[in-house]
């Protein structure tokens, strides 16, 4: 067991935890957007950062990553650290104003209004669908693209890829800007889309406006019934 | 070749080189480096070579081609051997010149290095102000070895530190020498070598520890690795040597970009002739020690720079970093404890153990020992590769060795570090350069890029550049660096064209420290340094772009209108180059310009002969 102080709490956890699940475990809440549990931890959207160490030392660090350690001082919500996140909010209240979640954060955290330019992206490249579909589908169809702000991620090409089983798990996982079913538009579409897949809801005219092709297909489904 | 067996063998090859080496022969240094091809050493080479054999003076005269001596402003250079005269921008008519001269022993006074201060020629290169306050450790070198002949390199000592360090037969003396020396990691980041190595010692050894010579040099206007590289491939490949001895690794892996041919070629080339005569492979010079390097190349991004990425794309994967813990020594490429060292790092070990610790750490300060190669570039007299002491202080360097401002216009600052580094104003010139002090002005030592800007630079211009190429070379896994510098840039951008305001200066300098404070790798985390560095020195810069909508520099084309004073004589020159035809007037009378035909290219700026163009 390793003995750590969470907010000045003494807890002890297995070893091997990471702050995340330690600080989570003791009830500290911590907000993240790319880690999931059971696919590796990623670091990407830095949301679940902490503060660890004392003085000039002390470091932001993000805790899905970081192991828990033999006295290890950790901080889940220090004012450097609500800084940070109120920041990175904003950043995404920036690119991805539509989702629900991040406006849900963002109104967690009291971020009320955004100073940058408006833009309107859907995806923030959280890397959740990339590896749900290397580590637990064990087919590796997408990855990312690029780099910089031409970074995106999508099938090698652009081409179906003949790895994909349409198994729509990298939309089910998607924790912000839920890839929109783009029945209508495939070339658009992160894997050929459920153009490929004839789904019942694609020949019916009632699903314009739907969000998500898994829910509606399965309210398609529902409907046959 | 033959493949040397034992360490006996190799000295005694040493020997017989030393001996058969005439030192008064006189000799035509060329150095081609990649700078010295691209400014026409070629061309020099082919002349020499042919007037050499048309004369048949081949015995009489020898030709060595080298690489990089640093002072690339004044490439095509020629150094003549054993009198080491120095002779810049060499045609190839002065070439033939040189030749003859050099058989009949003379000096041609004409085509010698003027000192622009006293007007006088300077003949030998060591006397030469750019050289003078050098210490050229690794640098002095260069010049005296043919790299892609492995026999000149150990004819000048190369791998006689290898030999001894094999001959002593202690992996724990090798460890200690490097901690002994203070040498620091000559990446940027300054960590102690000699720990580093001790911590890959004590790695357990389960399917081999690998060593990484980082050769990923992607700053701009920075190319002191390339040097190293192209002019003494063997210096890396020794170093590694001894660090496989030292650290008990078995693999090493030299990373270069692809864009570094030539590089390239002089490394496989040296490695091949290593591995012939026995110095790579199993059972080195018949000892123990077995150690295979290979190359691998990069497709040029920056961020592969940074180890943890670098170690990804070696593994054929997209270069992206990754969080530490764990840290490369304990799990690195393929899972293997991995050590990742700078190309002048390396480089600089068989010197620690050629000539001992001892020797190494006095040369420098205390906390920062050895001499660290610099690019000097920007608005100065000289420039080129320059090899100094740790702790000289940055006056020395711009005024000493490059010879003050190259025009009439002030010095402001000194950029340091690359894109991740920061500005230091004229005020702080004071300052000796080690990782400490650069890191406490707001800078970074970095890979050692020095820019040098003056008057006529406008310091939000100098952080937006950099903003700009930060945005396009950050990998983008983690959120704050990728959407950081994009917003970053954008602000910078609304600043130099005027639509910049006191309220996006205060988000500026709060998403830059949010940037710095958040971030996933060393791009990011320094990210902001030319940000917060700008701000801090030269805020009122940025205020004057945004309350009076002014480019004190003269650089922000939307912040500036050009216009004729009265210096003016009616030459015509400024107005037959305008491409637009702005400038109006007739002969003999003080020319116009109409600011909504201007598109302020600064041609007519840059033609005056009379300072007759203001920019306001």
């Amino acid at each position: 067991m390793v003995v750590l102080f969470i907010n000045g709490l003494e807890v002890s956890v297995e070893e091997g935890t990471t702050l995340l699940e330690a600080s989570r475990f003791y009830g500290f809440p911590i907000p993240t957007l790319c880690h999931m549990d059971g696919l590796s931890p990623y670091g990407a959207c830095r949301l679940c950062i902490v503060e660890i160490g004392e003085g000039p030392k002390a470091k932001l660090v993000t805790s899905c990553t970081y192991p828990a350690l033999e006295g290890l001082r950790v901080r889940t919500a220090s004012s450097r650290v609500v800084k940070a996140r109120k920041m990175i909010l904003e950043l995404l209240l920036a690119s991805c104003p539509q989702s629900k979640t991040i406006q849900d954060l963002a109104s967690a955290y009291d971020v009320r209004t955004q100073r940058f330019k408006q833009e309107y992206e859907d995806c923030i490249l959280c890397g959740r669908c990339i590896r749900v579909c290397e580590e637990q589908m064990m087919a590796k169809a997408i990855g990312f693209r690029s780099r910089g702000k031409k970074r995106d991620l999508g099938t090698p090409f652009d081409l179906h890829s003949e790895v994909c089983r349409l198994c729509g798990a990298c939309l089910y996982v998607c924790p912000a800007c839920q890839l929109r079913c783009t029945y209508s538009e495939p070339e658009k579409a992160i894997c050929g889309g459920c153009a490929n897949l004839s789904p019942p809801c694609l020949k019916k005219e009632g699903f314009e406006d739907m969000m998500c092709f898994m829910e509606p297909c399965v309210a398609c489904e529902i409907k046959k019934d | 070749m033959e493949r040397l067996k034992s360490i006996n063998e190799f000295e005694r090859l040493q020997e017989r080189l030393v001996i058969d080496r005439d030192p008064n022969v006189p000799t035509i240094v060329i150095p081609a480096g990649t700078c010295g091809q691209a400014s026409g050493a070629n061309d020099l080479i082919r002349v020499t070579k042919r007037e050499l054999l048309n004369k048949k003076w081949v015995d009489k005269i020898h030709l060595r081609i080298t690489g990089c001596n640093g002072f690339c402003q004044m490439e095509p250079s020629v150094l003549i051997e054993p009198q080491r005269t120095f002779y810049p921008k060499v045609s190839p008519k002065d070439m033939i010149r040189i030749v003859d001269a050099l058989a009949n022993s003379q000096v041609l006074e004409d085509l010698l290095y003027v000192d622009p201060r006293t007007g006088s020629p300077i003949e030998k290169q060591e006397a030469i102000p750019f050289f003078k306050s050098q210490v050229r450790t690794i640098l002095s070198r260069n010049e005296k070895i043919d790299p892609i002949r492995i026999y000149h390199y150990i004819e000048n000592g190369g791998y006689s530190a290898m030999a001894k360090m094999l001959a002593l037969g202690k992996p724990e003396w090798v460890l200690e020498e490097v901690k002994t020396s203070g040498l620091r990691g000559r990446g940027g980041a300054g960590f102690p070598t000699g720990f580093k190595w001790e911590m890959l010692a004590r790695q357990p050894n389960g399917h081999g520890k690998v060593l990484v010579c980082n050769g990923d040099e992607g700053d701009p206007g920075a190319y002191m690795d390339r040097s190293v590289l192209e002019g003494n491939p063997h210096s890396i490949i020794e170093g590694m040597i001894i660090g496989a001895y030292g650290t008990g690794a078995s693999e090493g892996v030299i990373y270069v970009r692809n864009e570094y041919p030539l590089a390239i070629k002089h490394l496989l080339i040296a490695l091949r002739q290593a591995r012939e005569l026995g110095l790579l492979g199993e059972h080195i010079l018949g000892t123990s020690l077995s150690l295979e390097i290979r190359l691998v190349r990069g497709a040029g991004a920056f961020v592969c720079g940074e180890e943890t990425a670098l170690m990804r794309s070696i593994e054929g994967k997209m270069g992206e970093p990754r969080q530490r813990p764990p840290f490369p020594v304990q799990k690195g490429i393929d899972g293997r404890p991995t050590l990742i060292n700078n190309v002048e790092t390396w480089a600089n070990i068989p010197i620690i153990i050629g000539s001992g610790a001892q020797d190494f750490a006095k040369i420098g300060t205390k906390q920062n020992a050895g001499t660290k190669i610099f690019s000097l570039v920007g608005k100065i007299k000289n420039t080129g590769l320059i090899e100094v002491p740790m702790g000289m202080t940055i006056k020395e360097i711009v005024d000493e060795i490059g010879g003050g401002p190259a025009t009439d216009a002030k010095l402001k600052a000194v950029q340091t570090g690359g894109p991740s580094g920061g500005c230091i104003p004229t005020s702080l010139f004071d300052l000796g350069i080690d990782y400490e002090s650069l890191t406490q002005a707001g800078s970074i030592m970095g890979s050692g890029g020095l820019i040098v800007m003056d008057e006529k630079t406008c310091m939000v211009d100098v952080a937006k550049y950099f903003m700009n190429f930060l945005q396009e070379e950050s990998c983008g896994k983690c959120f704050p660096c990728r959407k950081g510098t994009q917003r970053m840039y954008e602000i910078l951008d609304d600043i130099t064209t005027g639509r910049g305001t006191l309220e996006s200066l205060d988000l500026l300098e709060e998403l830059a420290t949010t940037v710095k404070d958040t971030t996933l790798c060393g791009l990011g985390q320094t990210a902001a340094n030319p940000v917060l560095s700008t701000l801090r020195y030269f805020r009122n810069e940025y205020l004057e772009h945004i309350l009076h909508k002014r480019c004190p520099g003269g650089v922000c084309k939307e912040l500036i209108t050009y216009s004729i004073n009265e210096n003016c004589t009616g030459c015509q020159v400024c107005l037959r180059n305008c491409t637009v035809d702005a400038i109006t007037g007739t002969k003999k009378e003080i020319r116009r310009i109409d600011p909504a035909k201007c598109i302020k290219c600064g041609a007519c700026r840059s033609l005056c002969k009379f300072n007759a163009i203001d920019v306001i």
